[in-house]
């Protein structure tokens, strides 16, 4: 289902719970299907003795993913024709993460009918994880 | 994605089914657009489309990617011992980085049409600005942006993406 531009207003926000309880084996799903094998991400051991982080934690592109899924189900698929932002805190196994989109823009300046927003996602402690954006062409 | 110090054509990106459906699932997507032909075929889209952040599964198709296990090659995660190979240092990092000091700090992707499985994917990767910041908790922050192009069977735009990876001197905990 697409979005149309008639039922959103700027400043509007959407928000889900996109993940609970993060899965050190669903961060090894994601190595597996990207093919980022990482030992950072997939390797407890190599991550804590050699590395020196507390666990293991999740791709940046797990997160990016996990939250591209929350946008895509609220423009539709196929939508997007942009998406980007930046990773700020790392995505530790066991946490819950929740996206906020924020409608920032409705125009039709390129022709095409296009919302923008702002997004975020965060963790249990409110601590931002990624921050970005995102446009996509709505129906009227 | 590694970030590279050069131009290079890799080899081809092939966007098959099965592919697309164990990626979705990875990232925890039900969406039916992703797996059932059926489905995506009475969509607007016409054929199974893959996630937007699929292109980043080109890593399972680059040779010279480093963070894949290669066979014959000795990986450096745990085996008999915490790490199996001397670490290597690699510019930038990836899609998480090497070593424990390299991260990925921002993607961003531009799309110009939906990715559809059955495309065949040509990439195209060149280095992009690179910048220095003093960081608070991790020393010296040295930043690399690559962008790559994907482009289809017909030579035509599909995504392009552009990677910032930084190196820090030391680790880092959120």
């Amino acid at each position: 289902m697409a979005l149309s531009a008639r039922k959103l207003e700027v400043g509007e926000t959407f928000s889900a719970v996109v993940v609970e309880d993060l899965k050190r084996t669903q961060i090894v799903q994601y190595a597996g299907a990207s093919g980022d094998y990482n030992p950072l991400h997939t390797d407890e051991i190599f991550a804590t003795k050699v590395a020196g982080y507390p666990s293991v934690f999740a791709h940046g592109m797990l997160t990016m993913g996990i939250t591209g899924r929350m946008v895509t189900d609220l423009v539709g698929d196929g939508r997007l024709r942009s998406f980007g932002g930046r990773f700020l805190s790392q995505v530790w196994p066991g946490d819950d993460l929740r996206t906020t989109a924020t409608v920032d823009a409705i125009h039709d300046k390129t022709g095409e009918l296009m919302v923008e927003l702002s997004l975020r996602t965060v963790n249990q402690d409110g601590l931002q994880v990624f921050t970005g954006y995102a446009t996509a062409r709505v129906d009227r | 994605m590694g970030v590279t110090v050069r131009v290079m054509t890799r080899e081809r990106f092939p966007i098959e089914a099965g592919h697309v459906m164990l990626f979705a699932r990875s990232i925890g997507d039900p969406n039916p657009v992703y797996y059932d032909e059926e489905y995506a075929g009475a969509s607007e889209l016409g054929a199974i489309i893959a996630p937007p952040t699929f292109v980043q599964a080109d890593a399972q198709f680059n040779d010279s990617y480093p963070l894949r296990p290669k066979i014959g090659v000795p990986w450096f995660g745990s085996g008999r011992a915490p790490t199996g190979a001397l670490r290597q240092s690699r510019p930038g990092g990836g899609s998480g980085g090497a070593g424990g000091t390299g991260l990925h700090a921002e993607q961003h992707y531009t799309y110009h049409r939906a990715l559809r499985v059955g495309d065949v994917l040509t990439t195209i990767t060149r280095p992009g600005e690179r910048w220095e910041k003093e960081g608070r908790r991790a020393g010296r922050l040295l930043f690399s942006e690559t962008i790559t192009e994907f482009r289809d069977q017909d030579g035509e735009l599909v995504v392009t993406a552009r990677t910032v990876g930084v190196r820090t001197e030391r680790v880092v905990e959120a």
